[in-house]
């Protein structure tokens, strides 16, 4: 009961937050999940970003039922999603409730310039500790940097990167068995 | 009827949205509109309000949506809707990746899957940097011909502070979001 307790408030944090979805959410899961709560490793981030981002859906939902289950099954799926989900359930009623319309407030517009540009060095920031822990060697510089060129300059979405990745991790495999085979023939 | 034409829209919506966030609005857009529950003029005010709100864009329109259109039950339905497809999907891809997770392939597909990641979280910081810190394309001739006008001072100044901020003094995530926030409302406005 607990974990369900820590699972659901550590997303309701996350739901509160986090501004523009998915991407924006990373360098504050790692910060929770990774440093402080210490409920996955580098590696296991990467692969929970991976997934989320592959599949269609709401990404941040996605994430919270990944994590969710990684951590305690699908009821802690259950409690991390609606964790995630219930700060903009709320806030939006409220804000219809309350104003009826939105009406253009020049210091939430400022307020919210300054939150997108804190965002852009502090996923730049779990982009370089990410990469610290999954780039080992040439290979793996490799597949990063031709994924970010071909994202950045074919301006393709985010899942051709992860197809190319895999693809790349297959045949990288395939051709290590294939030298294990023959050093083996020859000997 | 309202509450299942809801429900069936935003799970529709669920469905088909890749890349998550912004990608989905053109999607809700056509939606919403095929469903005469909204103009365009509200909807581009729930475009801004999902900006400066926080939380998941697809479920501050879920919830917006279904609240003016039929009440709290309405708001509720929808948000219920767009989340299934995420929730029972990545159920699903866990459940095989556990059953599968001895395989030696998938452990190769993963290994190379990893890096591709960190390189599309590094594209984002350009896609965003270019709303964020720049006025435009990173890669373009005015980058250079009019970096004055081109480059947002104040906003890349909040950005090398972050990096700062994190990097060194290792400030969470969260007080420096809020900081920001602050620093923002005052002086960007």
């Amino acid at each position: 009961m607990k974990l369900m307790w820590d699972l659901f408030s550590t997303f309701f944090k996350l739901g509160i937050f986090t501004f523009g979805g998915g991407m924006a959410m990373l360098p504050l899961i790692r910060d929770l999940v990774v440093e402080k709560k210490q409920w996955l490793t580098d590696d296991e981030v990467v692969d929970c970003f991976a997934v989320c981002q592959a599949l269609p859906g709401v990404i941040a939902i996605n994430t919270a039922t990944y994590i969710g289950k990684k951590r305690a099954g699908l009821k802690g799926s259950l409690a991390a999603s609606i964790g995630v989900m219930l700060p903009s359930f709320i806030i939006i009623i409220v804000i219809i409730l309350l104003l009826g319309a939105i009406n253009e407030n020049p210091y939430v517009n400022g307020a919210f310039e300054g939150i997108k540009a804190a965002s852009t060095g502090l996923i730049l920031y779990a982009a370089y500790k990410l990469g610290q822990q999954v780039m080992k060697n040439k290979i793996t510089w490799f597949i990063g940097i031709v994924s970010f060129l071909i994202i950045v300059l074919l301006d393709v979405t985010a899942l051709w990167g992860i197809i190319f990745g895999g693809v790349m991790g297959y045949i990288t495999y395939l051709y290590e068995e294939y030298r294990r085979k023959k050093r083996g023939e020859t000997k | 009827m309202a509450f299942i034409n809801l429900f069936l829209m935003f799970f529709r919506i669920g469905i088909f949205s890749f890349g998550g966030g912004y990608a989905m609005l053109p999607l809700i857009f056509q939606s919403v509109k095929d469903f005469n529950v909204m103009t365009a003029s509200e909807f581009s005010k729930l475009v801004a309000l999902s900006q400066v709100t926080p939380g998941p864009v697809a479920v501050n329109a879920a919830t917006y949506v279904g609240f003016n259109y039929a009440g709290l039950g309405g708001a509720f339905v929808s948000t219920f809707g767009v989340a299934l497809p995420s929730f029972v999907l990545v159920i699903l891809v866990m459940h095989f990746m556990e059953k599968f997770k001895e395989s030696k392939g998938l452990q190769a597909v993963f290994f190379g899957i990893r890096p591709a990641t960190v390189g599309l979280i590094a594209s984002a910081v350009v896609f965003i940097s270019e709303t964020s810190l720049l006025n435009g394309p990173l890669i373009s001739k005015n980058f250079i011909i009019n970096i004055e006008s081109y480059v947002n001072v104040l906003p890349c100044i909040i950005f090398i502070c972050t990096i700062i901020l994190v990097g060194k003094f290792k400030i969470s995530p969260i007080k420096i979001t809020i900081l920001a926030g602050i620093i923002g409302a005052f002086v960007l406005n």
